[in-house]
This record gives structure tokens, sequence and C-alpha cells, in this order.
């Protein structure tokens, strides 16, 4: 356990809201190299190697290109590697977050947090349950959606959309009845 | 011990019954529904914890009325279901047996020993912490069950929780439930699993049709569909 990961969910909130905006600052060449310096050392902190920082910024590498080529015709070639590396930074700190905090503990914080607006009608315990759903949601609909490209392709519609899409929303609506049957038997509404 | 009694129940989805008049008083500890696809057995297992109410007729479980009571009725209910990826709302394996705790009033530490030790139990302790989805098919299906028996309920109601399952892994859930303390009510089409129950119930066409001890519930189930 780094000291990273025994900081509080809410507290690592904070720093990387203070962080991005500390970016929004960074212009020159030399901050964003300070900047980069800064992720790299949190990363070494955490005892996160550059195989955890790849995973966290690897969903960027076709993003990036296209971002760089718009900003050099644009801008010129300084300013669109100061922009775009300010954005891999930012990209690379939330990871740093996801990575050494567990996600009860950031839907706590949350919670916890808008915990105060419950006087204006909001539910926080439901809102933070929404986002557990959500994160939970993602391998299961990654799991249905390779079911139905294997069965596309075992009767031999590889390319067709439709065969694609239909059984990928009726079978992601029937999960969803599934999932409320289950949060109603486990005592949700109750 | 517990009672559940349903009494002239009907349920009707749009201009479909899939049930048709069922009365029976449950006592025993195990008590097994068998029958074909689309029978009607899932809804008569949905009605034991007030998934689905009556369209007529009523169902109580210990005295309380599903239809107005299902609060109270779900907390002395649990429900299993087929595809456990349904029924785990959380993305870690600890962290779903907690929610199932999130009521009950203990401090964030005692929750957390109450979840090591409910994990060891169910042979899960080593996966505490990984995300839900990395676990294998039949262990997804003990964490459903660790987070049902969790909340100690006085009945456990099981709708083909080994469908999905390989022969290791219904093997380990129906020893599992075989072991409860508990009442158990088990719907399912492995009719090697309900050989130690105390009644089988045989549903066909939304009607209880054959209710009696495995000997001879099993075999006319086997003739009706011969």
């Amino acid at each position: 356990m780094s000291p990273l990961h025994r900081l509080g969910a809410g507290t690592k909130l904070i720093g990387l809201a203070a962080c991005s905006l500390a970016l929004l600052a960074v212009r020159s060449p030399a901050a964003a190299g300070a900047a980069v310096a800064g992720v790299l050392a949190l990363y070494a902190v955490a005892g996160l190697g550059p195989r955890a920082l790849w995973s966290q910024v690897r969903p960027l590498r076709w993003f990036v290109p296209c971002v760089v080529a718009v900003q050099w015709a644009t801008l010129g070639p300084l300013a669109a590697a100061v922009l775009t590396t300010r954005l891999v930074a930012l990209v690379a700190l939330a990871g740093l977050v996801t990575l050494t905090t567990p996600t009860s503990h950031l839907l706590a914080a949350l919670e916890g947090a808008l915990g105060p607006l419950g006087r204006v009608g909001v539910d926080a315990e439901r809102a933070a349950l929404v986002l557990a759903l959500a994160v939970r949601s993602v391998p299961v609909l990654a799991d249905l959606a390779g079911t139905v490209r294997d069965a596309r392709r075992a009767r031999g519609r590889e390319h067709d959309v439709r065969a694609f899409a239909v059984p990928l929303v009726v079978g992601s609506l029937r999960r969803a009845d599934a999932l409320g049957e289950a949060l109603r038997a486990r005592g949700l509404d109750d | 011990m517990t009672e559940v009694v349903l009494d002239a129940v009907h349920v009707r989805h749009d201009d479909r019954e899939v049930l048709r008049g069922v009365t029976l008083r449950l006592t025993e500890r195990r008590v097994a529904v068998i029958g074909a696809n689309g029978s009607g057995k899932s809804t008569l297992a949905r009605l034991l914890n007030g998934l689905v109410v009556p369209t007529s007729g009523r169902v109580l479980v210990d005295g309380l009325d599903t239809r107005r009571r299902g609060r109270e009725v779900r907390r002395r209910v649990g429900f299993v279901f087929t595809d456990p990826d349904a029924q785990i709302i959380m993305p870690t394996v600890a962290e779903d047996v907690a929610y199932s705790l999130r009521r009950s009033g203990l401090s964030k530490a005692e929750l957390g020993t109450r979840v090591a030790a409910e994990l060891h139990r169910h042979g899960l302790a080593d996966h505490a912490d990984h995300p839900a989805h990395l676990l294998s098919g039949g262990q997804k299906q003990l964490l459903a069950l660790t987070s049902v028996l969790v909340t100690a309920p006085r009945l456990v109601v099981a709708d083909e929780p080994t469908t999905l399952l390989d022969l290791r892994n219904t093997r380990a859930v129906a020893d599992r439930l075989a072991g409860l303390d508990q009442h158990v009510v088990l719907v399912t089409h492995d009719l090697d699993l309900v050989a130690g129950y105390d009644r089988v119930l045989v549903v066909d066409g939304g009607r209880v049709v054959v209710d009696d001890v495995p000997a001879a519930a099993v075999p006319a189930y086997r003739r009706m569909m011969a």
C-alpha cells in the first residue's frame, strides 16, 4: 500500500480537480515537461510501472494523433505539443486516482459530497448506486457484445450492422429488466 | 419454522394465464419445483418474495401478505436468480456482499469483518477485492448466494441456480443449498438435485399437477414428459 493508496478518496478527487486547473495554466514547453515529470513521479510513488500508465492512456492512442494534426495546422507544432501533453497528463492523473482507489471509496466520497444536497431533493445514496451500476454494467455488456459478435460470425453475417445492433439492444434491455428485478429482490425500494 | 401459504393464486400477464389456481401450504425444509419451460415455475418462485403479486388470490409468508407487506417478506425470503450476472450489483466481490448489509446499522469496521467472514465461509476470501466480472460462472453464483445469505433470510428461493453451471459447480451450489439451516425452495431442471428433498411439486400448464415425495413425483414427471 503506497501513500497514494492510503489517501482518502475525497482528498484525491479534490487533488485531481486542483491538478486539472493547474494544467490549464501550463503554456510553455518547460511547464509541460514539469507536468509530465510530476505525473511520472506520482506513478512511481504509487508503485505503478509504465505498463499501468500505458493502460490508462492507451484509449487516447487514436484520438491524440487527430488532435495533434488539427492543432499543428492551426496553432503550430509547439502549441500542439503543449496542449496534447496537458491532455495526456490529465488522463493519466485521472487514471491514477482510479488505480489507487477502490470504487466503493470513490462512491462513498461522492455520496458524502452529495449528502448536503439531500435538502434540495438529491438522493445521494441512489446517485452513488447508479454510478456503481454503471461501473458494474460495463463488463457485463462487453460480454454480451462479444456473444452477439460470435453469434453473428457463426451465422456468416460478419458485416451486417443490424445483425449486431438489434440483438445487442434487445439483450441489454433484457439485462436491465433482470437487474431491476434483482434490485427489488435485494430490497432497494423497501 | 417458516410457513408459506398460497391461497387460490392466479397470475395473468396481459391475457395469458401463467398460474391458474394454485393452493399450497409449504412448511417442509426442502421443497423442489420441477416442470417444463413455460409451465409457470419461475412465476411460482417469484410469488414467494413478492416480486410477482397474484392477480387474484393471496400469498402469505409467515402470515405476511406479499401484496401489502412486501418489504418484510423480502427481508425473510432471499432470492437466487439463474444468471448471477444479473444479480451482482456492485463492481467488486466484497462490495456486493456489503451492499446487502447497507441498512444493517453496522459500523464500517464491523461491516468489513462480517463481509470477510462470510466470503471466507463460502471460499471466496481470496477474491474479496476482485472485480466480480473476473470470477468464473460458479464463483459468481456462489457470490450471489453469499450476498443473499449474509442477510440471514429464513427462506431461500432459488430459480434454476445451476442451469448455467458445469457439473462441478452445479454440485458446489447444490451442496451449499443442501447444507443450509434455512428453508429452501429450489426450482430446477436437474432432477438429480431433488432426490434428498422433502417434497417435490410438478408444475404443468400453470397448475401444480403432482405434489409428492421425490421417489413418486420425479417418475411421474418423467412419464408426463415421455
